[in-house]
Formats: structure tokens, C-alpha cells, sequence
């Protein structure tokens, strides 16, 4: 178990498995980067119309049906499903299945806890606006975002820690990233690499939690009179499914 | 390769066909994963759950410690145990449990929270003891909460299964793997697609099953439905 520890150690230690197109810095870019491309494109497609439907207090039904349906479905079937979708579509190995994997994998948490962020907003304080005359555009986006926005950045989050963690099986379409130790470490029986992946893993997931969680507290202002743990309630009833 | 692949059918029913035996074993195996990870985690859950009810000081590190293994990617929990515990059915189920602990302990304890204290100080007040208040009265009124855990649970456990034939095991999971291992043969994206929609048709299926018996038995929340 010591020598064990002492081999990941070292594993850290050696300059080989830092540098290079296999190495910690490129494969760690290759995570981050298709993680942010899918979670960016996922919140701008899905936010739109999740604020007008909340805004319209319209579409509990789909809100709900699109969440249970994101749960239901593995993460794993979304990454083997993107492959041969990406190549009818001839879009290729690699990038693309990730991505869209990804991006698939992003919506629905992102649709419906922005929905039902924007469609429990005080009816009294959207009345309060058009009786002051606003039209429905401001009170969507003076009053309705402003009020709703740390549930829209708990959205986000949600889906970008998921996005992170998935992006872990992106080696299995022939994309690199973090997985690729891991995943490379089992195929050719490697404990080590094995073990050092799963660290350097789980460390870009919690890095991405508390990277949010410290955005919120710099930028989000509390308009909710949730306490801290109802508002995790609410992250865990809503994260559809785990990476 | 690709430009064949890409000219295959996305199912081949004569596979399906074929295999029906190869899918039903698969299924069951993914039954009996899901089964023992949501059934060790509800223990678990229950013990540690009536721990932070009675302590309330406990809850705040229970959460945070679940609230960590469930942020950990599953990938990576496999990667951590299997030097450990090797490309065993415990690899797969410790990192099952550990998901399913954040949910279970989290419903568990609101649930019972929910409680109005009258209907609670009433059962003290007609001579009930700790352990019956607990079990004939908190658990069935917390129940409906209760069940809503279990059913997010089983149902993202029911996902969790599939990463684990990359362990080895995974019911429904090791025919999507051999169908992206075998994905330039004609049979890759059929086998891709049944264990996908199996693992789908039995979350659902699970799913519905938890609310026919969380009706089942709540009699009395349906009669006042109604």
C-alpha cells in the first residue's frame, strides 16, 4: 500500500507524464476545453427558451418530463449514441461524438432549473412591474433574470460539474482528456496511471464546484430567502443523472 | 472504415433476434447491480440519517462527506478502488452506495422533518416509545418524501450500472461497450442501441413500480385526494 502510494508519487513527479501530447497539460486542456464549448452551447440554446416558458409560467409539464428523460437515459448510452450519430452525420471521430454527447447531456438540467427559477419569481413583484408600467421584455430582464439568476447560476453549475465528470468517458470515442489515463491505465493494467487519473479527475470536478461556488458568492446576489442547504436540496432533486 | 460504418443500419433485428438470451442475461444482471446498491445504500442511508436526527451537529458532516463522493466522477471513484479492491462486483458497488448515500440521507431526513410536531407530541402524549414513534408513525408519514429519494436514486443508479462494464461488470452497460468495441462491425450500433433503450425502458419501469407501491402504501394520502 506505501509502495503503492510511493509509485503515484512518483508517477506526479516524473516530468514525462506532464509534458507532451499525452501528458497532464494537454490532456487537462483537452477536458476543459470540451467542457466549456459543450456547457457554453448547451446554456445558449437552452436558456432562451426556458425563460420564455417561465416567464409565460407555461410548460411545468415539459420542464419536468425534459428532466426525468435526462435522468433516465445513462450518461455512458449518450457517449456510444453520439458515435455512430457523428459519423452518419460526417462529423467523425473524436471532438464532435464528445461534444455532442455533452451538449445533449447539458440541456436538460440547464432548461429546467432555469424554468423553474424564472417561473417562481413573486407573481406579486411581476405585477408590481407591468403596474409600473414595464413592458414584458424589462420585466424578463430587469425583473425576472436579476431575481432568478442564482437559480440560473446553480443551473449552470450543475450541468458544467456533470459535463466535467463525462467528459471522462470521452477517451472511449477517441477524444483525449483526463479519462484517458484511466481509461488507458485499465487496458494496459496500469494501477497507477489508473490511480493518478481518477485523482487528477475527481480534482477538475471539485475545481469546476468550487470555481462556481466562489463566482456565486462574488457575483450572485442572495435574492432567495433559501438557506444554504434547501438550495442543495433543490441541486440534488434537479441534477438528473450522475457522470 | 468510417464511410462503412456509417452505412450501416443503426439495429440489426436479426442480432436482436439472436441475442435475445445475451440481452435478457445482461438485464437481469443490471437488475440485481441496481437492486443491491439501492437496497446497502437505504440501510446505510437509514442508520446515518437516524444518527443526524438525533445529533443534529452530525448532519452538517454527513452531507459534506456524501456531498464530496458525489461530486467525485464515477470513473474516477472505479479508478481509486480498483487498485484496492480489483475488477470486483465490490469495486462496482462501493461506488454505486456512494452515489446513492447524498440523495437517500437527504430525503430521509426532511422527510421525517416534515412531521408535524403535534402528530408527534400526540403519540408521545398516548404512551409511544422512541423506537414505535419511529417506526409506526415518522417512517410511513415521511414516506412519500422517502420514496421520491429512492426513486432518484435507483433510477441514477440504473445509469451508474452501465460505467461499471468498464470495471468489468455493467448488466446493459457491457453491450453498449462491446458495441463501441466492436463498432466497425455490422453489429456495433444495434448492440449500442438495445442496451440504451433497455436501461431506459427499466428505469422507467422501476420508476413507475416505486409509485405504484409508494401508492400501495399510503392508502391514506389517496383517500384524501380525492
Amino acid at each position: 500500500m506505501i509502495d503503492f502510494v510511493g509509485d503515484v508519487v512518483a508517477w506526479f513527479l516524473d516530468p514525462v507524464n506532464w509534458v507532451g501530447s499525452g501528458g497532464i497539460v494537454s490532456r487537462t486542456w483537452e477536458h476543459v476545453q470540451i467542457s466549456a464549448f459543450s456547457t457554453v452551447a448547451a446554456a445558449a440554446v437552452a436558456l432562451p427558451p426556458a425563460i420564455w416558458m417561465g416567464h409565460r409560467r407555461r410548460g411545468g409539464i415539459v420542464a419536468v418530463a425534459v428532466v426525468n428523460i435526462g435522468r433516465a437515459v445513462p450518461s455512458f448510452a449518450i457517449i456510444a449514441l453520439a458515435l455512430p450519430i457523428s459519423i452518419r452525420l460526417g462529423l467523425g471521430l473524436g471532438f464532435w461524438p464528445t461534444f455532442l454527447a455533452l451538449f445533449a447531456l447539458a440541456l436538460p438540467p440547464m432548461f429546467t432549473n432555469t424554468y423553474t427559477g424564472i417561473a417562481e419569481v413573486d407573481p406579486a413583484l411581476v405585477e408590481a412591474a407591468r403596474g409600473m408600467g414595464m413592458t414584458e421584455t424589462q420585466i424578463t430582464t430587469r425583473v425576472e433574470i436579476p431575481v432568478a439568476a442564482p437559480v440560473i447560476v446553480t443551473a449552470i453549475r450543475v450541468s458544467a460539474v456533470q459535463v466535467v465528470a463525462t467528459a471522462t468517458l470521452a477517451a472511449l470515442v477517441a477524444w483525449g482528456g483526463l479519462g484517458r489515463f484511466i481509461i488507458d491505465g485499465f487496458a494496459i493494467q496500469d494501477n497507477v496511471m489508473v490511480f493518478a487519473g481518477g485523482l487528477l479527475v475527481a480534482g477538475l470536478a471539485i475545481a469546476t464546484e468550487l470555481a462556481f461556488a466562489a463566482f456565486e458568492r462574488r457575483f450572485v446576489p442572495t435574492t432567495t430567502g433559501r438557506s444554504a442547504g434547501e438550495e442543495l436540496l433543490v441541486d440534488v432533486t434537479v441534477a438528473p443523472q450522475h457522470g | 472504415m468510417i464511410a462503412q460504418a456509417a452505412d450501416q443500419p443503426f439495429v440489426r433485428w436479426d442480432w436482436i433476434v439472436d441475442h435475445v438470451d445475451d440481452i435478457w442475461a445482461a438485464t437481469w444482471e443490471h437488475i440485481v447491480l441496481t437492486a443491491i446498491a439501492v437496497g446497502v445504500g437505504f440501510v446505510i442511508s437509514l442508520a446515518l440519517s437516524m444518527l443526524a436526527l438525533r445529533h443534529r451537529r452530525a448532519y452538517g458532516p454527513i452531507t459534506w462527506v456524501t456531498g464530496i463522493l458525489y461530486t467525485i466522477p464515477s470513473l474516477a471513484l472505479f479508478a481509486f478502488l480498483v487498485p484496492i479492491t480489483g475488477l470486483t462486483t465490490l469495486t462496482a458497488e462501493i461506488g454505486l452506495v456512494s452515489y446513492t448515500l447524498l440523495i437517500l440521507i437527504r430525503n430521509i431526513v426532511a422527510g421525517i422533518d416534515g412531521v408535524p410536531a403535534s402528530v408527534r407530541e400526540s403519540a408521545v402524549g398516548m404512551g409511544y416509545t422512541r423506537r414505535r414513534l419511529f417506526l409506526e408513525i415518522e417512517l410511513p408519514l415521511a414516506l412519500p418524501v422517502i420514496v421520491a429519494g429512492i426513486r432518484i436514486a435507483a433510477v441514477t443508479t440504473i445509469g451508474l450500472v452501465t460505467i461499471t462494464a468498464l470495471i468489468g461488470k455493467g448488466g446493459l452497460g457491457f453491450l453498449i461497450l462491446r458495441g463501441l468495441n466492436l463498432f466497425y462491425s455490422p453489429v456495433g450500433t444495434t448492440q449500442i442501441v438495445v442496451g440504451t433503450v433497455m436501461s431506459v425502458i427499466l428505469a422507467v419501469a422501476v420508476d413507475l413500480s416505486l409509485v405504484g407501491a409508494e401508492r400501495a402504501m399510503t392508502p391514506w394520502s389517496r383517500r384524501r385526494s380525492r
